[in-house]
Order: structure tokens, then C-alpha cells, then sequence
């Protein structure tokens, strides 16, 4: 297969605990949903995992650039009020 | 019921049906390792050398426990590397070359809906240590049903080209899928005393699932099925399964006792 001819490509997000987030763990292709999905499992959870997979085609991922980084994220950074330091979680509060 | 239980004719009985089990699968994941690096695509490949490590390891587990009921001190290894074709007990759609994608693919389709039904039902088995196995590997066997007959789907209802494949080989493996609802005339005991399922009694609801994922794909079931020599369950194969048995076995022939 030379590269114009592989099929779209997918995004692949793993939960790894119930509750959990969701985090991407790499691609596969595919030419639909379902069989993305199984690729997804076939590549990335076959020596385990639990919790779910999520697939997602790439172009439908709207992205921010390089050129984007600065505006997005410079800001923050000499604001600790921004952040919430001061602040004590309580206990029972997991997964924060 | 455990395995002291039983009584010597019944093990005899059930070491047959455990390498029936234990060989269709061994043979049926042999032939799917040969896609290993041939995949259609990397993802496909990765899924082929899935299902082929699924297939094994629940051949060991019938292998292993086929030893023990036939208590004579063979293990999985050597019922696996040290019987000859005419010891084999697999069904013979099992052995057959894999062909191309689309064969494979059909070939494991119908083999994985016969034995999640096989699996289903042993789950009620009255033999403890199969009962455990059958509920092991259902798990996987669904996922082998998903994962062919979305396949079976999007290559009959595809391409013409791949329609036109996948056809074939449902014309050329059809005929052998009755054999697996016979039983030898040995199983009659296992049947009598709950240990296996009467598979003839299951030939009709495999029918309607197949029936109904062929209909989805626009395949078409073929009509006459010509008469075969071969019996798997009796030792009589195809000459394919020589073959293949030589380059599988030919590592723990030539080096007895090898360890990784």
C-alpha cells in the first residue's frame, strides 16, 4: 500500500478505571467505527486493560498549533492566583 | 462430577471429545499464526495473531486436562507435538489452508459460532473441570464471533472483487460444517450423563445465526453439499493436515525435551 491508499486514520483514547479519564494511547486505521474499535482493542488492550476505549476519526480533531502556544498557555504563568493552591481537598475526594 | 468419579469407560469417552476440542483448536490457531507478518494491514495482523493465541491457549486447557482424564502421564506438550495425523481428532475445517483473507475469515466465522455454542453449553456441564474451561473461554470466543462476522459483513456487502471472494469461500467450506454436529458413537455416554451437549440437537440455531449474518453480508448459502470421505473425529483428515503437523511439531521432534 503506498501512503494516499491507507485507510482514514483514528485516534484511540483508553480509560484505564472505571470513572477514570480517558487518555489517548496511540492510532490505528480503519474505514469505520467498528472495525477501529477492534483494531483499538486488538492493538493496544490485548495484554489487558478494562474500563473502555474510546476511537475518534483524527480529522474530526480540531487542534491547537505551535504558533497557538503562547496565547493559550503563557498567561498562567505568573498568576498563582490562577491556580488553586490555597485551597485543602477534603478527603473523600479522589480522582482530582 | 470430578475426575475420580468417572468411571474408566466414560474417561476413554471423554479423552476423545477433549482432543477434539483441544486439536480443532490447536490446528485452527496454527492456521491462523501463518498470517503472522502476511496481515492485509498491520491492525489486521495483530488481530489474526490475537485470535491464534486465544485458539491455543484454550487448546492447552483441553489438552491438559485431556491428559490427566486419559492418566497414562502425557501432558499438553507432548499431546500436542508428539501425535501423529491420525491421532489428531479436529474437525476438518479446521485444517484446511488458510487461503486468502476472506477464507480465513469465513472459516473462523463459522468455526467460532459452532464453538460459542459448543462453550455455551458446557458451561452447564456436569464435569467440573470442563465446566470451568467452557467459562473461561466463552469470553473470547465472543469476541472471535464479533470480530469475524463484522468481517463477513464488510467484505460480502464490499467490493465486488471481495464479494465475489468471500463467496467462494463459503461455496468451498460450507460442505464441511456438518460434520460438526456429529458425534462418534463413543460420545452417546458423555451425552447420557450431561458431561457434553448433543450437537446435532444445535445444528438448527447455528444455522439461523449464520443464516442471518451470511443474509446481512448478500451472501448466499450454497444449495447441495457434496458427500466427504474425511471425518475428522475418527482420524481420517485431508492430506493438508500432515503437512502442516510437520512444520508445527518439527522443533520438539528434532529437539526432545527443548526449554525456552
Amino acid at each position: 500500500m503506498s501512503d494516499n491508499e491507507q485507510l482514514p486514520v483514528w485516534e484511540v483514547f483508553m480509560q484505564q478505571k472505571n470513572g477514570g479519564p480517558h487518555q489517548h494511547v496511540g492510532n490505528v486505521h480503519a474505514a469505520d467505527a467498528e472495525i477501529a474499535l477492534q483494531n483499538a482493542r486488538d492493538v493496544y488492550a490485548r495484554r489487558g486493560g478494562n474500563g473502555s476505549i474510546w476511537v475518534v476519526p483524527l480529522e474530526t480533531i480540531y487542534a491547537s498549533g505551535s504558533d497557538d502556544e503562547a496565547p493559550f498557555f503563557d498567561p498562567s504563568d505568573d498568576k498563582a492566583y490562577r491556580h488553586p493552591n490555597f485551597y485543602r481537598v477534603p478527603k473523600a475526594v479522589k480522582n482530582l | 462430577m470430578k475426575l475420580e468419579e468417572l468411571k474408566d469407560s466414560t474417561r476413554e469417552a471423554l479423552f476423545g471429545y477433549l482432543l477434539f476440542l483441544g486439536d480443532s483448536n490447536l490446528v485452527l490457531g496454527h492456521r491462523l499464526s501463518e498470517w503472522c507478518g502476511h496481515g492485509p494491514m498491520l491492525e489486521e495482523d495483530i488481530a489474526l495473531a490475537n485470535l491464534a493465541l486465544d485458539c491455543v491457549g484454550q487448546s492447552a486447557n483441553f489438552l491438559k486436562l485431556a491428559g490427566e482424564v486419559e492418566g497414562k502421564n502425557r501432558n499438553e506438550d507432548d499431546l500436542a507435538y508428539l501425535r501423529d495425523a491420525v491421532d489428531f481428532r479436529n474437525a476438518t475445517i479446521a485444517e484446511l489452508p488458510r487461503g486468502d483473507f476472506g477464507y480465513t475469515i469465513m472459516r473462523q466465522f463459522l468455526v467460532s459460532t459452532y464453538l460459542y455454542i459448543v462453550f455455551k453449553n458446557l458451561r452447564e456441564s456436569s464435569f467440573d473441570d470442563l465446566k470451568s474451561i467452557a467459562q473461561k473461554s466463552i469470553k473470547e470466543i465472543k469476541y472471535h464471533v464479533r470480530h469475524s462476522s463484522e468481517w463477513v459483513l464488510r467484505l460480502g456487502d464490499g467490493t465486488e472483487e471481495s464479494h465475489e471472494r468471500i463467496q467462494k469461500s463459503l461455496n468451498e467450506l460450507w460442505r464441511y460444517t456438518d460434520e460438526l454436529f456429529t458425534h462418534t458413537a463413543t460420545d452417546k455416554t458423555l451425552i447420557e450423563q450431561n458431561i457434553i451437549s448433543d450437537m446435532s440437537k444445535y445444528h438448527s440455531e447455528w444455522l439461523e445465526i449464520v443464516s442471518q449474518v451470511i443474509k446481512e453480508a448478500t451472501l448466499t448459502i450454497p444449495e447441495e453439499k457434496t458427500y466427504l470421505y474425511h471425518n475428522g473425529r475418527e482420524g481420517k483428515h485431508t492430506e493438508y493436515l500432515g503437512h502442516m503437523l510437520a512444520e508445527m511439531q518439527i522443533l520438539p521432534r528434532s529437539h526432545p525435551g527443548a526449554v525456552w
